[in-house]
Parts: structure tokens; sequence; C-alpha cells
């Protein structure tokens, strides 16, 4: 119990004095987890509108895979980016390993398959509504995608917060390909997993207590900035 | 561009090794307002549907004077239960445009335009998810009429409206007839039926059992089922 009060009293004191290294930190975080999260959702909401419009052969196979890969253990993510991007490895030329970029790649890979899956879940609904009318109006496949994706986007944007939460919460994969290293690509995560490696329980508490207002902070803005609890008009 | 005669030649339509409509042999001419009546499950949504090219032909052909991508391009269709997309009454009405490549701002031009006509006009930026039965079946109304479609499907269009929003509808739908649209719909409403058709088309279990002018059928059907029908008994 005094290690959770020792870490609130320290998650307080290094938001009200601005600590330059929780400052570094938690950008970090949100420049790897925000990137990491566009790029998933320009790949995972196409796709999930796709999977509700088209039918296909292996259709269902690859819904079914691709829910299964919801569940992708991320230190197994962490270590196949890793043997990928080693200097060994197929894109070790590149120099990619123990960088942001790393990080960003193995978030993306994690990413997708959950929000692809959430968004595939709405939009098949909605294909289900709108699937007569389109069709009747003559409308392309891709117009039908578009259509399903700027309709659906107040449920999709709940499967990039989905996304959001996911990413910004992650450790293992980023740990194996960012190293950890200071001032470089340590986040919030992984300092939190350092600290408690330590003993530093305060400490690494204080930062749990910082990323857990982040993602707080980040739902409630997009929500807000969304309207969508009061107006609904977007 | 001559879309009529549409001829239908052994058409059908089956689900599951069962029947749902066919074969039909029919022929339409580009004129007038054609209804379809018929007792509930006798397949009057399924023909229309067919007809319009959004359910799927299991046997027989369907041929427009034009080649069938023109004929697509110069129709459309209002279900019984109109679609909201979740966007404004004024988006929903000009997506029809935004299809077709119009310019953002060209098609909501139009589209407030047919809002008006309509009767929508003081709530364009309303969404339409939140419209009454009636303003929905308006919107679905001017959505469809916003291409100027050569021939116009209608699914019971005023199945769960009151008397006002009947009439109104109605005043659209013979508003579009005299512009030359060709309308093509089914109802239960016989009063309705009495007043827009000109031909009729009974159809009972999947198949057409009377296709004549209007006048004639409802002065004396030739079938004895349509003869129990327009009496109101049960007919199967």
């Amino acid at each position: 119990m005094n290690d959770l009060w020792a870490g609130l009293s320290q998650a307080f004191w290094l938001l009200v004095t601005l600590d330059a290294d929780l400052v570094e930190i938690t950008l970090r975080s949100l420049r790897v987890t925000l990137t990491a999260l566009v790029i998933a959702c320009a790949i995972a909401l196409p796709l999930a509108a796709f999977l509700a419009v088209r039918r296909f052969r292996m259709r269902r196979a690859t819904i079914a895979v691709l829910n299964a890969l919801m569940g992708l253990p991320p230190v197994v993510v962490g270590l196949v980016v890793y043997v990928f991007l080693s200097r060994a490895g197929p894109f070790g030329v590149f120099g990619l390993l123990f960088t942001p970029t790393a990080m960003i790649i193995a978030q993306v890979i994690i990413v997708v398959p959950l929000v692809a899956s959430v968004a595939h879940q709405s939009l098949r609904e909605l294909w289900s509504d709108y699937h007569d009318l389109l069709i009747s109006m003559n409308a392309t496949q891709f117009q039908r995608i578009q259509a399903l994706l700027w309709d659906g986007r107040r449920a999709l944007l709940t499967a990039a917060l989905a996304g959001f939460g996911r990413a910004i919460g992650e450790v293992g994969a980023i740990m194996v390909v960012g190293g950890n290293i200071d001032h470089a690509t340590r986040v919030l995560t992984t300092a939190i997993a350092l600290e408690t490696g330590k003993g530093e329980f305060a400490m690494a508490l204080g930062l749990g207590f910082v990323l857990i207002a982040l993602a707080i902070a980040v739902n409630l803005a997009i929500h807000w900035l969304g309207r969508t609890e009061s107006e609904g008009r977007w | 561009m001559q879309m009529f005669p549409l001829k239908a030649t052994g058409a059908q339509v089956r689900r599951r090794g069962k029947v749902l409509v066919g074969p039909v042999d029919l022929t339409l001419g580009g004129q007038g307002t054609s209804i379809i009546i018929g007792p509930n499950g006798a397949g009057k949504t399924t023909l229309l549907k067919m007809l319009h090219g959004i359910v799927r032909m299991n046997g027989g052909s369907l041929d427009w004077a034009c080649p069938l991508e023109e004929a697509q391009k110069h129709q459309a269709f209002v279900f019984q239960t109109p679609v909201m997309m979740r966007r404004s009454v004024i988006d929903n009405i000009a997506y029809p445009l935004r299809l077709t490549g119009l310019s953002r701002r060209q098609a909501r031009s139009r589209a407030a335009d047919w809002a008006a006509r309509v009767g929508l006009g003081e709530i364009l930026e309303r969404q339409a998810t939140m419209l009454s039965g009636g303003e929905r079946q308006k919107l679905a109304l001017a959505r469809a009429l916003v291409r100027e479609p050569q021939v116009l499907f209608l699914d019971e269009p005023c199945a769960a409206l009151d008397g006002r929003a009947t009439r109104e509808i109605e005043e659209i739908l013979a508003h579009a007839a005299g512009s030359g649209t060709r309308l093509i719909m089914s109802t239960h409403n016989m009063g309705q039926a009495r007043r827009l058709a000109d031909e009729v088309i009974f159809v009972l279990q999947g198949r057409i059992h009377e296709f004549s002018p209007a006048a004639e059928f409802f002065a004396g059907p030739e079938t004895a089922q349509a003869r129990a029908f327009l009496n109101g008994d049960i007919v199967e």
C-alpha cells in the first residue's frame, strides 16, 4: 500500500515538475504509438471494409485467421521482426533494429488484426443494411467500400481506440526490437519494466499512472473532438 | 435512350430448391404506372427486385431494349423499409449524384432542390436516421428521383404511413409519372392501386395470374383468384 501511495505521489511530482525524462519518454511513446496506429488503420480499415463487401472463395478462412491473429503473442512478433531486421536478416541492410521505426513496425503487426477484426464486425452489420441500396444505385466496389468507411466512422473510431489501447500498453515486442535504449528507444512501458527490475517500485508505479492517464486522456480527446457523445453530427 | 420494352421470358428465382418467383413471361411498355398486387408471400417484392436486377435469376432471361449496363444507370428502387445512410438528409439525397462523379457542391445543390420538392427543405442538415417514417420515405423518393431515372421501382412505399404521408407520397409519384418516369410499384392498398395504376399485375404463388389494364382489371378480373382477392377473401 505504501508503494501505491509513493507511486501516486511520484507520478504527481513527475507531472507537476514536468520531469525532462518523463516528457521525453512520454512523447516518444505517443509518437511511436500514434504513428503505428495511423499506419495500422490505413491497412486495417480498408481491409475490414473489403472483407465486408467482397465475396471470395477464402473469405471465411481469411476472417477466421484475422480473428485468430488478434491473440498474437507480442513477444513472438518482436522476435520475428528482430530476425528480419537483424544484421543477418533480409532487411538488416536498412539498420532499423533498435530504432523507433522497428518498434513501429512491430506495433503495426500487432495492431492491424485487432483493428481489422473489430472494424469488420461493425462494417459487416452496416453492409447488411446498405447491401441492396448500394447495389441498386449501381455503386462500384470501391464506392461501396468508401461509403462503409465514411458512414461507419464512429464504429471505426472505437476500433482505432482499441488499437491505441493495445499499442500504448505493449511492452514485449518493443522491448525486443527497440532494446529500451535511454534517449533512443525507451518508452513508458519499457521504462516501467526497467524500474520494476531495479526494484524502484514507486518510480515504476508513477510511470504506470502516467501511462494510464495518457491512455484516458487520448480516448477522451478523441471522443471530444468527434463529439460522438453529445451531438453525433460528424 | 430507349429502355422499353422490358421483356421477361421464363424468368425464375429459386432459393434452396424452392421457386420464389416464376417462370415469368412479361412484357412491359414504356408508359404509365404498373401496380403489382397480390397476397402476402405471393412474390411481389422478389418480382420487383428481379426486374430491377438486385435479385439474381436462376433461369430465363430479362431483356431491356438497351444494353443492361445502360439500363442499370437509368433506374432506381425505393424499398418498403427505406434504408437511411448514416449522414444528413442532403448528403443522403446527394449520394447517388456523387456516385456519378458530380462535385460535392453541385450534388448538394441539386439535392437541396429535390429535398424542397418533397417537403424536406427545412431539415437538410438533420441526420437521416432521426427522421420519422413519412420523412424517411420522402427522402428515399427524393434520393431515387434525383438522378431522374427513366424507371422507378417501388416496393410498397406507403406500407407503414398514415393517410397524410400517403397522400404526399402519392402526389410526388404522380408528379414523377407526369414527368415521364415509368413507375413499377407493388402495394397492398387497393385504393392506392385504383388511384395510381394504369395497368395491374396480379401475382399469386410467384406467378403472374393476371396482367391487364387497370380499368379492365378493377371492372372485372378474369381469374377467380383475382376476383376473390379484390373481394377481400383470403387467397392462397
